[in-house]
């Protein structure tokens, strides 16, 4: 397999030379650097809304600040309508009609892996946002993809720091029956189980994703007398999960551990019906009083009158991240910015991060802490940040779960 | 293992689930039964119901009169919404071919979409309960919720109401006779149109019922529009369609089996509803309650004979496709990317056309042929490690050998049943492909399926799309004009004169079936190696619904009606899709304008003007 791709790729050097000219004229221009971004605009409007007032605050820094090396920033931005085959479409539009330097993007994985598949073909760079699957840094990755956001091993892992603390043995987990949902449970599972040789999980429920049968999956973790419950169901199933658990007593003495449920996205809508005391990852956005942090939040609350969710800091460190790698490329060709990101530091509302050259994956890591009710509103407490790069596997490993490295 | 407390539990719980199905899917069965639109906009009504519930509950007192009052506020603001539907538009498209309401209707759920982001924002809208909403019974040591009690209460008695109000009143027998026979009912002297009307307006106020009564144990939000419409749909169809006991019976069956699925398959739970679905088609062809469509229903219209292509058209067919086979010479690679996407639409929407047209069998779930030739494409390059032409030849095969074994049961039944039937095979293959992940590799699909390398290019793809499409289009098309061809309509418009002269119709339906599966399949392959690569959403409904857009919006009675129809709608998908962050506003719009503006379509509605200025 290796082999025919490296074949093809080889061929398509010679095809891609001719895309690639009109790049290279306008490189030594003052003409501004163009971002092509794709996102799931329609599709997911709860997180990307927020994100794309989070790309659009941070260009205005970016350019206020004089732009990279003496060069605007401009973004061109198209919605995919949750399809990947619509936004590998795009994708070609936008490097051949708005002539953008590289794309960036993504809210689901198949995006995320449809594009990153796509600028491997094309030798375009493509800086993936928000899509966690780990296969597109680790199974599928290449040399012009890198990603922004914690994985989903990166978010599991993060939460076994917590898990293995408790002295559950029994436990359940319940997650959406797709690749994120079977990825999340599989790493959680396996790493607190290699930490924590005495715990067991005693059953499982599969909801399909956005169809959740709460009460009755409530019932079935019920049945089998956990100690503790590993959540990964998010969105309006994770809202009717808890309230069925709410009122069924389903978390009552017991521990819950749930992935990303602290975002403001996923936590906000539980309302006054906030479980206290689940560890979750998430973003306390009202507490992090960091001076990074601070000052990005008061300039987006200035801006959008709103305050800012998981997907604005998502969007706005991207723009960061993308100036950053630009800064440090030398050249726009795609082999340059490919080596210009390699080790990229960039600034984040969470503190610096950088582009891991090992598997391109960034060290922005997420909040761990604890749920809480307030003012009949759920937020974090109890948070402390930790940096993807801390419970990374180790280098050899990610090697071999990185086949295509480079 | 499982004990009688336990037991009751879930039966408790399938019961509330029942009972929420219930709500929504009376209200679409009813209005099935009298207009026989089916209404993909049932739904949208669902996920108005619960943003406007939300909207009055929230600034109600939170008493349970309180609730009370915000329930029938929003039952009576949707029915106002359904009447004003239904005269605004789908009175004026109820003469158009069959199921081209359904065109209609999804133009309703398109900009509905795009309204209720507008006007509730992005964020789920979850009610706040007071403490009678959060209150519990104790049962044998667990807690159940009293509103799921209240709620299974509320099932029975929503249906003695309804029932009292079809067998005991004038206007319930009207419409009990309308659903009997429309055309006595008319001759009879009776307003149809306000009996219709009515109807609308009372299945909106039920939808909205069900929409008000999921806002305590989950969210208004704006993904429950599709989510419960296909939920729904199945109710509808296991209990048989415009059967309001069948209804009641289909939600208990489907309320139960999901409580007590959960238990024994916990990963099975999506694909569990269709598999019920199929089963219920294979054994009952009418579903549990249903009747055979009686007269003046879905089949028996008389339909104009398709005669092969004028002059005029033959040239510019020809003219179209040599502009076609020059544009790479004039075109970019993204314009010619485009074209092929347009090409390989066009071979996937003359497929359904194929069936659907000439065939008479309508498929909600066309996509799982171009599914499942998009896999098989993938399969062969990953696990076979074959060349293109291998792919491209077992995309057709595979597609229509599964559709060889499965059309056996598609072909016993007719009209939405049948369709329905397509649409749960192509449910149950969406659920393997989406969940799957270790053969499939679920959502995050199949990367790396790139065409050979003499037609790597964006030239040397294009000019192979346009032979294989133009290929397969017109090998339909010569398939049509065959007497094979003949004997297809003739099986359509009339099965009993047509098995009368000894024609095998069941055999000559299902070689058809799988003929169309099988062109549906090469479309697929060829879009994996297009795109060089194949995910789930091939598969979906939307993609599915998108075909039966394409040969609706062209012209489900014209051969050339899906070609325009494919050409027409991805062109303005694409458009739209890069020009507005509001394009399902834009689409639905544009959808409902031609369906008023060409009730036959766009080439129907082309034929009828070259047939006024030329009089026969």
């Amino acid at each position: 397999m290796n082999k025919i791709s490296l074949s093809r790729r080889a061929l398509l050097a010679a095809g891609t030379a001719a895309l690639a000219a009109p790049r290279l004229a306008r490189a030594d221009t003052n003409a501004p650097i163009r971002i092509g971004e794709i996102n799931s605009y329609s599709a997911i409007p709860a997180f990307t809304l927020p994100y794309r007032n989070g790309w659009q605050l941070a260009l205005e820094h970016v350019n206020a600040a004089g732009g990279v090396g003496g060069r605007k920033l401009e973004v061109i931005s198209r919605d995919d309508a949750g399809k990947p085959q619509d936004a590998v479409r795009l994708a070609g539009e936008l490097i051949e009609s708005d002539k953008v330097d590289l794309l960036a993007g993504g809210f689901l994985s198949n995006v995320g892996l449809a594009l990153s598949d796509f600028s491997a073909q094309k030798q375009v760079i493509y800086i993936a946002g928000e899509p966690l699957t780990d296969a597109l840094v680790w199974q599928n990755g290449q040399k012009f993809c890198y990603r922004l956001r914690p994985s989903t091993y990166v978010q599991a892992a993060i939460l076994v720091e917590e898990a293995v603390k408790l002295p559950a043995k029994r436990w359940v987990s319940v997650a959406p029956n797709y690749e994120y949902g079977q990825s999340a449970v599989k790493w959680f599972s396996e790493l607190l189980k290699a930490r924590r040789p005495d715990v067991e999980f005693v059953a499982a429920q599969w909801p399909a994703l956005g169809h959740i049968d709460a009460g009755a999956v409530a019932e079935a973790l019920a049945s089998a007398k956990p100690e503790a419950i590993y959540n990964v169901t998010f969105g309006p199933d994770l809202t009717n999960f808890v309230r069925q658990g709410n009122t069924r007593g389903l978390f009552e003495g017991r521990s819950v551990v749930s992935l990303l449920t602290g975002e403001p996205e996923y936590l906000d809508p539980l309302g006054d019906e906030t479980p206290s005391g689940w560890i979750v990852t998430g973003y306390p956005w009202a507490s992090l009083d960091t001076p990074a942090h601070a000052a990005f939040r008061a300039a987006y609350q200035k801006k959008f009158n709103d305050y800012p969710r998981m997907g604005s800091v998502v969007g706005y460190s991207l723009i960061h991240a993308i100036a950053a790698g630009i800064g440090r490329a030398g050249g726009m060709t795609p082999d340059q910015l490919a080596s210009g990101f390699a080790g990229a530091a960039f600034e984040t509302p969470f503190g610096p991060a950088l582009f891991r050259p090992l598997d391109h994956q960034s060290t922005l890591g997420t909040f761990l802490g604890k749920t809480a009710l307030k003012d009949g509103k759920g937020v974090m407490v109890d948070w402390r940040y930790v940096d993807g790069a801390s419970v990374m596997p180790p280098d050899e490993a990610v090697r071999k779960l990185r086949p295509g490295a480079g | 293992m499982v004990g009688g407390g336990q037991l009751l539990l879930s039966l408790l719980t399938g019961l509330a689930d029942a009972a929420g199905l219930f709500f929504v899917a009376s209200g679409l069965t009813v209005i099935f039964g009298v207009t026989r639109v089916v209404n993909f906009a049932h739904g949208s009504l669902t996920m108005l119901g619960a943003y406007c519930g939300w909207s009055l509950i929230s600034r109600l007192p939170p008493t349970p009169l309180g609730f009370a009052l915000g329930t029938l506020a929003t039952m009576v603001l949707l029915a106002v919404i359904g009447a004003g539907l239904e005269i605004g538009l789908l009175r004026r498209v109820y003469r158009a071919p069959e199921l081209f309401q359904l065109l209609a209707t999804f133009g309703v759920v398109l900009m509905t979409q795009d309204i209720v982001q507008w006007l509730w924002g992005v964020e789920d809208l979850a009610l706040r309960r007071p403490p009678w909403l959060r209150a519990f019974v104790r049962l044998g040591g667990a807690r159940f919720p009293r509103f799921d009690l209240i709620v299974i209460a509320l099932f029975p008695l929503v249906f003695l109401l309804l029932w009292l109000v079809f067998t005991r009143t004038r206007w319930g027998r009207l419409v009990r006779a309308a659903t009997e026979d429309r055309e006595m009912v008319a001759a009879l002297g009776v307003d149809q149109r306000l009996l219709f009307t009515s109807v609308f307006a009372l299945g909106a106020a039920l939808a909205g019922l069900g929409g008000v009564l999921m806002l305590p144990d989950a969210s208004a939000n704006l993904g429950m529009d599709l989510t419960t419409v296909t939920d729904a749909f199945v109710v509808v169809v296991v209990g048989g369609l415009g059967s309001l006991p069948g209804a009641a019976a289909a939600s208990l069956l489907i309320g139960l089996l999901q409580a007590f699925g959960i238990m024994l398959v916990p990963r099975a739970t999506l694909a569990l509803v269709f598999v019920v679905m199929a089963v219920v088609l294979v054994l009952r062809p009418n579903g549990l309650l249903g009747r055979p469509p009686g007269r003046g229903g879905v089949l028996g219209e008389v339909r104009a004979l398709v005669r092969p292509a004028p002059h005029v058209l033959r040239w510019l067919g020809l003219a179209a496709l040599i502009l076609a086979a020059l544009a790479p010479l004039l075109l970019g690679p993204y314009a010619l990317a485009v074209g092929t996407e347009m090409l390989i639409a066009m071979l996937f929407a003359a497929s359904l056309h194929f069936m659907m047209g000439p065939g008479g069998m309508v498929s909600f779930g066309h996509a799982a042929w171009f599914g499942i030739g998009a896999y098989a494409s993938a399969f062969a390059v990953h696990l076979l490690a074959a060349p293109m032409p291998v792919g491209l030849l077992l995309a057709p095969l595979a597609a229509g050998l599964i559709a060889a074994l499965f059309g056996a049961f598609v072909v016993r039944l007719s009209g939405v049943y049948l369709a329905m039937l397509t649409l749960a095979f192509a449910q149950i293959t969406w659920a393997i492909a989406f969940q799957w992940v270790d053969l499939t590799g679920g959502d995050n699909g199949i990367l790396g399926v790139w065409p050979a390398r003499l037609v790597a290019g964006p030239r040397g793809f294009y000019w192979l799309a346009l032979t294989l499409a133009v290929a397969g289009t017109l090998g339909l098309r010569a398939v049509l004009a065959a007497p094979f061809g003949y004997t297809l309509r003739g099986g359509r418009d009339s099965r009993v004169r047509a098995e009368a002269i000894g024609l095998p119709v069941t055999a000559i339906q299902l070689t058809a079936f799988a003929l169309s599966a099988a062109a549906a399949g090469l479309a697929g392959g060829l879009y994996a190696y297009a795109k060089g690569s194949v995910f789930p959403t091939y598969i979906s409904l939307g993609h599915s619904v998108d075909a039966l857009l394409m040969v609706l919006l062209g012209g489900v009675a014209t051969m050339s009606g899906p070609i325009l129809g494919a050409l027409a709608y991805t062109g303005l998908y694409d458009v739209l899709l890069s020009a507005t962050s509001l394009w399902r506003l834009a689409l639905g719009a544009a959808i409902i304008v031609l369906v008023l503006a060409a009730p036959e379509g766009i080439a129907g509605g082309a034929l009828k003007l070259w047939q006024r200025r030329r009089p026969a």
